[in-house]
């Protein structure tokens, strides 16, 4: 299983991601990939940029033990993930996660997998910037729950 | 000494990144914490929310035993992605 990790304030080429996620990977029939971006939210003084902080020692080992943890469990053979810091504006992409297996069913679930346990476990940090202010945001209940749905029932 | 980081909104909150601290002996997340709660008010408050805490940039629970020359870092719950 090979894993690409990028973490930049550079923005990413999803063509070229996936271009390199599928190269001389004659193996794979199946290439899946996410990406995140920046989005407005329904107040009435929407978000202009984000500010994402995050802990460099820590954040490029933390996402290769969540990539491997997908590896564990799914039969996947390329992992790619490109996850920006830095200044990003309204409409700008912030994440791609992309991963090639055999067949479509690891693809699909081992990056979902990860993306639920990014939003969780990678130390990012996210501050919002509007025309009020700036402001932090907080951990939704629902990225937890979707971490815990892949949680494996230990036999009794 | 340990090096313990502030990332985030609780770095704002303290007003300082990064301090030292001195370790004789190996204690647990839960003692160092009593210890900077000591500082003041402004530590006090901070830590009464709940937060992550890595040692050598592995998320640990609270009961984890720090050795004398580990890096600690204290943040709020992620939001990357």
């Amino acid at each position: 299983m090979d894993i690409f990790i990028n973490i930049t304030t550079d923005d990413f080429d999803v063509g070229q991601e996936y271009q390199k996620l599928i190269d001389a990977n004659h193996q794979d029939g199946a290439a899946v990939f996410f990406v995140g971006r920046v989005r407005a939210d329904d107040s009435s003084k929407p978000v202009q940029r984000l500010e994402l902080e995050h802990y460099p020692a820590m954040t490029k080992k933390a996402l290769m033990q969540i990539a491997e943890k997908a590896g564990e469990r799914w039969s996947v053979n390329q992992v790619r993930i490109w996850h920006r810091v830095g200044e990003i504006h309204l409409g700008e992409q912030i994440v791609f996660v992309g991963v090639s297996s055999r067949h479509r069913q690891s693809a699909f679930e081992s990056a979902q997998f990860i993306m639920d346990y990014l939003k969780v476990e990678a130390p990012f940090w996210k501050k919002e910037y509007t025309a009020d202010g700036e402001k932090w945001v907080e951990q939704a209940d629902k990225d937890i729950k979707a971490s815990q749905n892949w949680a494996v029932e230990s036999p009794e | 000494m340990i090096k313990i980081l502030f990332f985030a909104s609780l770095r704002e909150q303290l007003g300082v990144a990064q301090i030292e601290f001195d370790l004789a002996s190996p204690a647990s997340i839960d003692e160092i914490k009593s210890k900077l709660i000591e500082k003041g008010d402004v530590w006090k408050k901070a830590f009464s929310r709940p937060l992550l805490v890595a040692v050598n940039q592995e998320i640990v629970e609270q009961d984890t035993l720090v050795s004398p020359s580990s890096e600690i870092a204290f943040f709020p719950p992620v939001t990357g992605g």
